[in-house]
Parts: structure tokens; C-alpha cells; sequence
């Protein structure tokens, strides 16, 4: 197990050297704006511009850049400062974590809580009006988008725009927890439940096709028979199957998500890695775009790494 | 009084493509401490009669009537609940394949433990003692330290003896076993078979063990039931039946097995066709396509299970008169192939060319055999 995690870990490296090889490259290769010449301000002097490209290390060959990157990441775990406003990199994506952090822990809570249990009783109610509303409400959650739902959750819910129930904070109101929990909480109300929407969708259709399925496995048939009641049956023997392919689906998505909901936090305003990542896309300001890139692929490859280490606790056939 | 009683037992399940008429009408007990084998082929109804004793096949598109009389009490009647109390108590059942009948993801004590909560108010740790103890006789070596294993780290006739072991934990009255072998390597099978034999008479448990082998209830069955297209075709205590059966599908089950007394040469003789849907059945006898002794009149009379003229205990359901049966087996048993065994006893039946002619206009399929006792290729491939 332990020599199976290390080689794992060992790997990760290896993948996120490619990852952030990809992301300087694509800066080198495809056409951008010149760092050098937005950070230079209006009218710049060609001295002025060719003083910061020196200072920023932009004149130095792209290898050179990269091979320079990669050694204060690694010896000092420097990303590099903004070529915006000369921000280092790392605190800056430090500071937008928690709320990026908030946003997805909370939606996920949120999707579980209500994906989970429609799942299990559309399973069991397999045909009846209660499944077919269901698994219908949830096909319509899949399609919409999610920044069209969150504008319509904002113009229908909001306190300031609510044309409908105004009861939920709306956009650009995101407070830190350690500031104020109720305001923290208040504001991303909203956002949860909108992140939550398709998720909770795709997770109860998920769970309801598992479920069945497992119904109709031979152990479900040996646990009826031993004279379990339905409900033992169900939660005991049935749901401890199909939930284990959950749990792999579950870690992917959490870790996708802590690299920046782009979408949600855009619309709602949420000073997290997504917008972090949006606005330096825009400013083609690389040390940042190549930090939260970074960052998201870590975030992955280690939900990745911790899924299929829970997965040998959940499922005994499965070693190491 | 036995201890489990059907009487005209139907099973008939709503499905898109019509009514499957899964079990039509059976009728047997069962006394206690006696066996008795259901044999028959995949989807003659065999598996769902029993499943609908454990009233397991109940469901929204199920029909079910007739009566179950477990032990005096119906269950056909009986509710959720109460049918929920016998199953694993009082009536409990073993399947076809042990590795998926046991979940995967719970270790085999812990889930005899369940069986023995389930049933009995006891501690953990004495339900525990009583898995354990019921693993080690049922032949599982070491078995405190063995009912910590997952059901993967079993060799499968282990897998077999663990259910067997979690069926009779509670000391049932009835123990159902549906091809309890059939998914075993042959030198497993015989010891299974053994076991549950041998524990039978220790706990003294009635046990109906549902199987297409004839070889498996040879053995063991006291009696021996013949399903045909959800049906008994055929009831008899397990000597008759291997020596003096009386019906067309027993005599080709029969034939079908090869016997170690038998000369090596003598070639097998498959029954032709294949088992009728159970939405469509034949008009008539449901096995005519498939007999080769078919009248024309079988197409249209349905047979009823009687008893054999002179042995009473001895049921039938088939419109050949009882003498021209005998002599058919007696043909049969000296190695004459199905379609001479005809010629030679059915004379009387001139239009026997028409009568195959109609089977197969049926759109059934009737294989004839040719003289050496080999299914003609041409009529094969126009069954397949």
C-alpha cells in the first residue's frame, strides 16, 4: 500500500512537469499579447518596454524561461509574480483558495444531499409518477447551463434583484468565514444550490442505474431470502454496492472543482482560483494562468490518488 | 400432514411481449425429512415455483394463485412480513452460482451472523459462535479464522459450503437448493451434494433440490418431479422414474445422460428442438413439437397428470395409451433409436408422415432422428 502511494505520488510529478511543460508552451507557441508592453502602460518608450521584458526574464530563449520556473518551484516553491502587478504568484492563489474551497465543498454537500436520496427513491419507485418526475426534473437540470441557471437563480431569488422570492444574497456579496460565518453562509446559498443542480442531477441518475442494477445481483437475492427486511436490504446490501462507483465520481468532481468552478464564480462574483484563472487568461498574464493551471491539475491528481486509496477500503477484492 | 403442500400453483408474470406463463398449474408436496428433485430444463418454471414458495416472486406484474401450504399455514395469502419470518427461518434456500450469491463487500461470517440476528434474538458473539460452528460442519477447515475471509478469498465449492452453512444456520424445516452444483467442478459437486445429504438426516430438514442433471437427484431425491413448460409432466419415486418412466421428455432426459453401464459405443440422443416460449405455447400436449411419438390428436388435447394404471403413485401427463408407452421404453432401454422405437410400437399410426408434417408446420421445430440414432443435419439446421 504505502510503496503503491509513493510510486503513485512519484508519477504526479512527473505529470505535473508535463502539465505546466503544456501551459508554458502554449503561451510560447500560440499568439498572445506582449506581458512586456501591457505591464509598460500607455505609450510606452521602447526602453521602458525593453527594461521590463529584461527585468521579467521575457528576453531570455523560452527554455530558459521554463527551466528557471521549474527550479524556483521546485527549491522554493516560488510560482513566479504577476506580470499584472508583481503579486507573487503562490500568496495569490493562496488567498482565492478558501473561497474557491467554500463554493465547492459546500455544493458538494448540497448535490449529495439532494442528488443522493432522489436516486435511491426513484430506484426503488422504479416506474411509478414520483421516478418519472424525478429522472425528468433531472434530465432538465443536466441540459441548462450552469451560468444561465445562476443568472436566473440571481434575476429570480436575489435580495437586491429577486423578481420572484427575494430571500438569498446575490452576486458580489461573498464574505471570508473567519469574518462573518452567517454572511459567508447567506452568500453562497445561492451558488451551492446552483453548482448543485446538475450535479445533483447526474448523481441521482447515476445512483438510480446503479442501484437497479446491483437490485438485481444474486447477493440481493441471498440477502431477501435469508428474511431481511426491504429496508435492510435496500440500505445494507444494495446501497453499500452502488454507492462504492459514487465515490470515484464523487473525489473527480470535488477535485475539478477546488481548481475553480470558472463558471459559478464568475457569475456570482466569488473571488476564488476560477476567477483568478479567468481574468489572467484575459490579461494573458502567465505566472498566474500557469499557478491556477498548476494548482487545478494538483487538486485533481490528488483526489484522484485519495479515491482510489479510499476505493480498497470500500471494495475488499480491490489490493494493492 | 406434509409439510409443504401446492396444489395448482400459477405462476404467470405481465411482461411487453405478453403473458409468461411461468408455472401453469403444479401440484406436489413435500413430508418432512423427505427429498424431493424438480428437473427439468432452464425455463420450464422450475426456479420460479420455488422462488414463489419464498414468495420472492412477487411483484406488480406477477400473477400467483393456486395454494402454498407451508407446514399447514398459507402462504400464498401470508403478508410481506409474515412471509418475511419463515424465509431463513423456516424455509431457507440455496442458489445456482455461490460467488454471486454472497455480497461481495461482507465478510462470510458476518453475513451468517445477519441471517442468525435476523431470525434469533442473540448476541453477536453467540450468533458468531453458531456461524462458526456451523462453517466447521459444514467442512470449512479452520473456520473462527475462515469467517473473517471474504467470499472472493473462497474456492467456490467453499463459496457453496458457506451458503449451505448460512441456509441451515436456523435449523430450517425446508431447505430449497436451486442447482446447487451446477456452477461447481465435478469432484465438487459430489461432495456438495454429500453434505447436504448428510446434514439433511442430521437436521432431519426437507430438502427440494431444483436441478436439469437427472445425475444430481439420483442419489438423493425420494421422489422426483418432472417440469416441462411450466408444468410436471411427469411424478414418481426416483427408482421408477429411472426404471420405468412413463413420459417422452423423461425418456429423452434419460437418454441424453451418458451411464457408466451402458456400452461405450452407444451414442446419446439429444431431445430436438428447444424448450417452447412460455408466452406461445403449443396448442395441445406444450411437448409435441419435440416428441417424436406425436399424434395428430396431441396437438390439440391437452394432457393431464394421471396416475399410471397399476401404480397410482406414479403420475403422467401424456396422451399415449399406457401400453404403447411401455413398449416405446422397452425399445428405448434395448438402444433403439426414438424413430424406429415408433415404427416398430406405432403401427396404428398410418399418417405418421402428416403428423410430423404438422409439427413442423406449427412453426415448432421437431428434429428427426435419423436410423443411427443421429439428429439429421438437414432438419437440425432448420431448428437452429
Amino acid at each position: 500500500m504505502i510503496s503503491y502511494i509513493v510510486r503513485r505520488l512519484l508519477w504526479s510529478v512527473l505529470l505535473l512537469l508535463v502539465v505546466s511543460f503544456i501551459t508554458f508552451l502554449m503561451f510560447v507557441v500560440l499568439p498572445s499579447a506582449d506581458p512586456a508592453l501591457l505591464r509598460a502602460g500607455r505609450n510606452p518608450s521602447p526602453e521602458v518596454v525593453a527594461a521590463i521584458r529584461e527585468q521579467l526574464g521575457l528576453d531570455r530563449p523560452w527554455y530558459v524561461q521554463y527551466a528557471k520556473y521549474i527550479w524556483n518551484l521546485v527549491a522554493h516553491f516560488d510560482f513566479g509574480y504577476s506580470y499584472q502587478n508583481n503579486v507573487a504568484v503562490r500568496d495569490t492563489i493562496f488567498d482565492r483558495l478558501p473561497a474557491t474551497a467554500s463554493l465547492a465543498v459546500g455544493g458538494a454537500v448540497t448535490w449529495l444531499l439532494i442528488g443522493i436520496p432522489i436516486g435511491i427513491v426513484s430506484a426503488i419507485k422504479r416506474g411509478t409518477i414520483l421516478d418519472r418526475i424525478a429522472m425528468g426534473g433531472a434530465l432538465l437540470a443536466i441540459s441548462a447551463p450552469v451560468y444561465w441557471v445562476g443568472l436566473v437563480s440571481i434575476y429570480l431569488f436575489s435580495k437586491d434583484l429577486g423578481k420572484l422570492l427575494p430571500i438569498f444574497e446575490g452576486s458580489g456579496s461573498y464574505t471570508d468565514f473567519t469574518e462573518d460565518p452567517v454572511a459567508w453562509a447567506a452568500a453562497l446559498i445561492l451558488p451551492w444550490l446552483v453548482l448543485a443542480t446538475a450535479f445533483a442531477a447526474i448523481y441521482a441518475r447515476f445512483l438510480r442505474a446503479n442501484l437497479l442494477d446491483v437490485m438485481g445481483e444474486d447477493y440481493i437475492r441471498t440477502a431477501r431470502s435469508k428474511g431481511l427486511g426491504e429496508r435492510r436490504v435496500v440500505f445494507k446490501h444494495g446501497l453499500r454496492s452502488a454507492v462504492t462507483p459514487i465515490v470515484t465520481i464523487f473525489g473527480l468532481d470535488l477535485g475539478i472543482l477546488f481548481g475553480g468552478a470558472i463558471l459559478t464564480e464568475t457569475v456570482f462574483n466569488i473571488p476564488g482560483v476560477g476567477r483568478l484563472a479567468y481574468d489572467a487568461i484575459q490579461k494573458s498574464d502567465l505566472p498566474i494562468v500557469q499557478g491556477t493551471v498548476l494548482i487545478a491539475a494538483l487538486a485533481v491528481i490528488l483526489a484522484n490518488l485519495v479515491v482510489d486509496i479510499v476505493y480498497a477500503f470500500l471494495d475488499p477484492r480491490v489490493r494493492y | 400432514m406434509s409439510l409443504l403442500e401446492i396444489t395448482d400453483l400459477k405462476v404467470h408474470f405481465e411482461t411487453d411481449d405478453g403473458l409468461v406463463r411461468a408455472v401453469d398449474g403444479i401440484s406436489y408436496t413435500v413430508d418432512r425429512g423427505q427429498t424431493l428433485g424438480i428437473v427439468g430444463e432452464s425455463g420450464s418454471g422450475k426456479s420460479v415455483s420455488s422462488l414463489t414458495v419464498m414468495g420472492l416472486s412477487r411483484s406488480r406484474n406477477a400473477h400467483i394463485s393456486g395454494s402454498i401450504k407451508f407446514d399447514g399455514k398459507e402462504l400464498l395469502s401470508a403478508s410481506d412480513d409474515d412471509l418475511r419470518e419463515i424465509r431463513g427461518d423456516d424455509i431457507a434456500m440455496i442458489f445456482q452460482d455461490p460467488l454471486s450469491s454472497l455480497h461481495p463487500f461482507y465478510k462470510v461470517g458476518a453475513q451468517i451472523v445477519e441471517a442468525i440476528q435476523t431470525h434469533r434474538d442473540v448476541s453477536k458473539s453467540q450468533a458468531r459462535d453458531r456461524a462458526v460452528e456451523m462453517l466447521g460442519l459444514v467442512g470449512i477447515p479452520e473456520p473462527r479464522k475462515r469467517a473473517d475471509a471474504y467470499p472472493h478469498e473462497f474456492s467456490g465449492g467453499m463459496r457453496q459450503r458457506a451458503m449451505i452453512a448460512m441456509a441451515l444456520a436456523n435449523d430450517p424445516k425446508l431447505l430449497i437448493a436451486d442447482e446447487p452444483t451446477t456452477a461447481l467442478d465435478v469432484t465438487v459437486q459430489a461432495q456438495i451434494l454429500e453434505l447436504i445429504e448428510r446434514l439433511q438426516s442430521e437436521f432431519d430438514t426437507a430438502v427440494v433440490v431444483i436441478t436439469h442433471d437427472l445425475g444430481v437427484v439420483a442419489e438423493m431425491a425420494d421422489e422426483i418431479a418432472v417440469m416441462y413448460a411450466g408444468r410436471i409432466v411427469e411424478h414418481a419415486d426416483t427408482d421408477t422414474i429411472f426404471a420405468a418412466p412413463e413420459h417422452p421428455y423423461t425418456w429423452g432426459l434419460l437418454s441424453s445422460i451418458p451411464r457408466l453401464d451402458s456400452p461405450r459405443d452407444e451414442e446419446l440422443v439429444p431431445i430436438a428442438g428447444r424448450p417452447p416460449s412460455l408466452i406461445n405455447l403449443p396448442g395441445g400436449c406444450s411437448f409435441h413439437p419435440r416428441c417424436p411419438y406425436v399424434k395428430p390428436a396431441h396437438m390439440t388435447t391437452d394432457p393431464l397428470l394421471e396416475p399410471v394404471p397399476d401404480t397410482p403413485r406414479h403420475r403422467v401427463a401424456c396422451l399415449l395409451n399406457a401400453d404403447t408407452r411401455k413398449q416405446l421404453w422397452r425399445e428405448l432401454r434395448e438402444g433403439t433409436a426414438p424413430v424406429d422405437a415408433r415404427a416398430r410400437v406405432m403401427k396404428d399410426v398410418a399418417a405418421e408422415g402428416s403428423a410430423v408434417q404438422a409439427a413442423g408446420d406449427t412453426g415448432s421445430t421437431l428434429t428427426q432422428a435419423s436410423g443411427e440414432g443421429r439428429p439429421a443435419a438437414a432438419t437440425e439446421e432448420a431448428g437452429t
